[in-house]
């Protein structure tokens, strides 16, 4: 399905911009309305839904026994899935997962995995033949824009929800210990801050209807010390150097904020 | 060889003579329908029933655009159930399996007798189902939803589909089977009926019952679904006024 952007929305959003304004009244810098529950699937060892406006995504963790890569033998393993079901907008297909929702998993794979959320050698079991699995799977329930942003705020705060039981290790035998639930070993804090570029001017948190006309979208992740864990240039206009600099800066302020939202422990 | 051990099973243990949650033979789980709780979707709805939960989105009626499904006098209505990966406790691997086809088709032949389709030909109405957490009875929660966000898609229909299982477990008829009662009871029935004139639109029964049980069980599935259809128009109300 193609959507049809009349350019004359182009035109007057683009116009609002060059005056500093949005048509939703938001500010540059500002976020729409974020809200963030956890535990709210059960049968899921740490979940969250979370809100960036009317874009909802729920994210779910499963731990699993499984083997470690061959090539990391003592470390244990983040897995990360999105799937942009059908539900969330007319234009996502049933099928298997496209180039939008690829990305979406990887970007916000890369920004946890770098960020060092995990310490996943504390999920090394026997080391070369068992280590916990995690996998986090995005479930995209309504898509209103700025889907990276609310799917790395929903896995930091699974992530930070989920428990797994404990194991230890007796001769040949794994004791699993679902009596004994601990969370997981976290090492940091990191979420993603996206702008969109339209007429010249960089604005956070796109509307769907800012990414539909954007002329190019950068997203920014960061660790809670203002340093950065992962970037991805989207849109098929270029940056300038000078416009990625001032988003960096631009990121350190807004995140300390977005930070917030996540649950305290 | 590493040998796994689990010291303690997620499911509870059922107790003889009495259901495992305390519930009466004929005693629906708590119920809880809202309508139009998505943005994009044209109608929506969300179900929680025990601990089921469950998310439908209705876009349409809407073109099509696969020539070979199109109907020259009416509209195909195409569900698709899903169930998320973190909805059970082993994850489920992202995609359609055999359940979630069949489930999928049976619930397309539940929904279909109440829709107007004809209104609509050549065009496609597409329900898609997702089940956020399982636990026990998923396909009649989903049908139940369904309904309701047909109704808030303003799909117009003859009736709102209400679906209910009913079953056998230690040896007792019961209603709305539970997940520890769907594992180990003996029989599970899934019905769904048009209230307005009781016909039956889906039913399927898997186990094994006498013709009495069986009849008792339908009756009972029947009944349950009279209760939940009350919830469905409440939350119809509740949305939209009376």
């Amino acid at each position: 399905m193609v959507i049809i952007i009349p350019e004359i929305i182009k035109e007057s959003v683009t116009n609002l911009m060059k005056n500093g304004e949005r048509s939703d009244d938001r500010g540059f810098d500002d976020y729409r309305e974020i809200s963030l529950e956890t535990g709210v699937i059960k049968k899921a060892e740490g979940s969250a839904r979370v809100k960036i406006g009317n874009t909802q995504i729920m994210v779910g963790t499963k731990p699993q026994i499984g083997e470690p890569f061959s090539d990391t033998p003592n470390v244990g393993v983040l897995m990360t899935n999105s799937e942009l079901i059908p539900m969330a907008a007319p234009d996502f297909e049933p099928g298997p997962p496209d180039e939008r929702s690829v990305e979406l998993a990887r970007v916000t794979d890369r920004c946890m995995r770098e960020a060092g959320v995990l310490d996943l050698e504390k999920l090394a079991i026997v080391e070369g033949e068992k280590v916990w699995m995690i996998f986090l799977d995005l479930h995209i329930l309504d898509y209103d824009g700025n889907l990276m942003d609310a799917a790395v705020l929903g896995s930091m705060a699974a992530i930070m929800d989920t428990k797994i039981p404990e194991t230890r290790v007796e001769g040949d035998e794994i004791i699993i210990d679902r009596e004994k639930m601990i969370p997981l070993p976290i090492k940091e804090k990191a979420l993603m801050c996206t702008f969109a570029k339209i007429g010249g001017e960089l604005v956070v948190d796109p509307s769907l209807e800012e990414e539909q006309i954007l002329d190019a979208r950068i997203s920014i992740g960061m660790r809670e010390d203002g340093s950065i864990c992962a970037m991805q240039k989207g849109g098929m206009k270029p940056l300038t150097k000078d416009e990625i600099i001032k988003a960096v800066s631009r990121t350190q302020k807004i995140t300390k904020n977005l930070m917030e939202h996540l649950p305290h422990n | 060889m590493i040998t796994i051990i689990t010291n303690k099973d997620l499911g509870t243990g059922t107790e003889a003579s009495q259901r495992a949650d305390g519930r009466a033979f004929d005693e629906l789980r708590p119920l809880k329908i809202e309508a139009g709780v998505l943005k994009r979707a044209d109608g929506s709805a969300y179900l929680e029933l025990g601990g089921n939960k469950v998310l439908v989105a209705v876009y349409g009626p809407r073109e099509l655009h696969i020539r070979r499904l199109m109907q020259p006098n009416r509209a195909v209505l195409r569900c698709r159930y899903n169930m998320a990966p973190f909805s059970v406790d082993d994850r489920k691997r992202p995609g359609p399996d055999r359940r979630s086809v069949e489930i999928s088709k049976i619930t397309s032949e539940a929904l279909t007798p109440a829709v107007f389709l004809e209104k609509f030909p050549r065009s496609t109405i597409d329900v898609f189902i997702e089940i956020l957490e399982a636990e026990g009875g998923t396909r009649c929660a989903g049908i139940t939803a369904a309904s309701v966000a047909l109704a808030d898609a303003g799909v117009p229909m003859r009736d709102l589909v209400v679906s209910c299982a009913a079953g056998k477990a230690d040896g007792q008829v019961v209603l709305d089977l539970s997940e520890v009662e769907d594992k180990d009871g003996e029989a599970d029935v899934p019905v769904a009926i048009m209230p307005r004139t009781g016909e039956v639109t889906l039913l399927q029964s898997d186990g094994n019952l006498t013709a009495e049980e069986f009849e008792k069980a339908l009756n009972l599935a029947i009944e349950g679904c009279k209760k939940i259809s009350k919830e469905q128009k409440n939350a119809i109300i509740k949305r939209y006024g009376d």
